[in-house]
C-alpha cells in the first residue's frame, strides 16, 4: 500500500491514434439495426473515427420515415426466447398474427428500459459524436430514393467503391 | 489498491488512476485531476461534473454520455467539445468516479 507522489493518470491517448472503424449496416430488421449502432457509438466514445455505410435493407435505418417503423420478427429466429421462463419460442407460434407486433413492442420496451435510444435518436447521438453517415448508391437507385428521403445528417449517397476508398486502413464491421 | 498523495492528502485510486473513494473528492481535487489530463475547467465543465457526482449518489453508478445528455441536459455534442475524444471516461475521472459501465 505504498503512497506514491507521482499520480497515476489514466492513459487517454489524446494524440492522433489514427484508429478508424467502418461499419456496413445491411439489415433492416429492428434487432439487427442495434449492433452497428451500439458498436459505432462505443467506438466514438473511445476517440475512434467512425464511418457508417447503409446498404440494402439497412438503408431503412437512415430513411426519414422508415427508420421510425422498423420491425422485429421472431420468424426464423431460433434464439428467440419467451419473456416468461426463458422458453424457446416454437416457430409455429412465431407465425401467428399479432406475434410480430408484440415482439416488436417487447423489443422496443426492453431497449428503452435499459436507457438505450430508439434508432432515430441513436443516429442523432452518433452524428453528434462525430460519426459520419453514408447512403449506398445502388440501394438508393434500386428503391428510387434520393438524399431528400434520408435523414439530414446523411452526408451523401456514395458508391461502394467510394466507401472502400475513403475508409482505407479502417477496421471493418459488416452487419 | 494504490494510494497517491494529491493536495497533501492520501487518495485511493484504482490501477488506472480513477478515484475509488467517493468522499475523498472535492472540487479542488477535481481541478487537479483535470490538470492531469490537460482539461481547462470552465463553469460549463463544472456543471457537468456536479451532475455526475449527484447522479452517482442517486443511482450508484457513473452516468454514460447518453444519460448525461438525457437526464443531465448536456447534449452529447457539448460533452465531446468539453471533454474531447473520450468524454465518458474523462468526465468520470475528473468527477472522482469509476469508469461508466453502461454500453450506451
Amino acid at each position: 500500500m505504498a503512497a506514491s507522489n507521482k499520480p497515476i493518470v489514466p492513459k487517454f491517448d489524446d494524440g492522433p491514434s489514427g484508429r478508424k472503424l467502418a461499419i456496413i449496416c445491411s439489415k433492416g430488421n429492428l434487432d439487427m439495426a442495434y449492433p452497428g449502432l451500439v458498436l459505432g457509438n462505443a467506438a466514438l466514445g473511445e476517440g475512434v473515427e467512425v464511418d457508417l455505410f447503409f446498404t440494402f435493407w439497412g438503408f431503412d435505418m437512415i430513411h426519414k420515415k422508415r427508420q421510425k417503423k422498423m420491425k422485429f420478427s421472431p420468424v426464423g429466429n431460433f434464439a428467440m426466447h419467451l419473456p416468461i421462463g426463458g422458453v424457446r419460442m416454437p416457430q409455429w407460434l412465431a407465425w401467428i398474427p399479432g406475434v410480430q407486433p408484440f415482439a416488436t413492442w417487447y423489443l422496443k420496451h426492453s431497449i428503452k428500459k435499459l436507457g438505450v435510444p430508439t434508432v432515430p435518436d441513436f443516429l442523432d447521438q452518433i452524428a453528434a459524436s462525430g460519426g459520419r453517415l453514408w447512403g449506398c448508391k445502388m440501394s438508393a437507385d434500386m428503391a428510387g430514393l434520393t438524399t431528400a428521403d434520408l435523414r439530414e445528417d446523411v452526408i451523401d449517397i456514395i458508391t461502394a467503391a467510394d466507401f472502400i476508398e475513403m475508409t482505407e486502413g479502417a477496421q471493418l464491421l459488416f452487419i | 489498491m494504490p494510494t497517491q498523495t494529491m493536495l497533501g492528502r492520501e487518495i485511493h485510486v484504482d490501477d488506472e488512476g480513477f478515484l475509488t473513494e467517493f468522499d475523498e473528492w472535492d472540487e479542488k481535487l477535481g481541478s487537479e485531476l483535470a490538470k492531469n489530463i490537460d482539461i481547462e475547467m470552465t463553469d460549463r465543465h463544472w456543471e457537468v461534473v456536479r451532475f455526475l457526482r449527484k447522479d452517482f449518489q442517486e443511482k450508484g453508478e457513473t452516468a454514460t454520455t447518453r444519460r448525461v445528455d438525457t437526464a443531465g441536459g448536456f447534449p452529447v455534442k457539448l460533452q465531446f467539445e468539453l471533454f474531447p475524444k473520450k468524454p465518458a471516461k474523462k468526465m468520470a475521472y475528473i468527477a472522482g468516479l469509476p469508469k461508466p459501465h453502461g454500453c450506451v
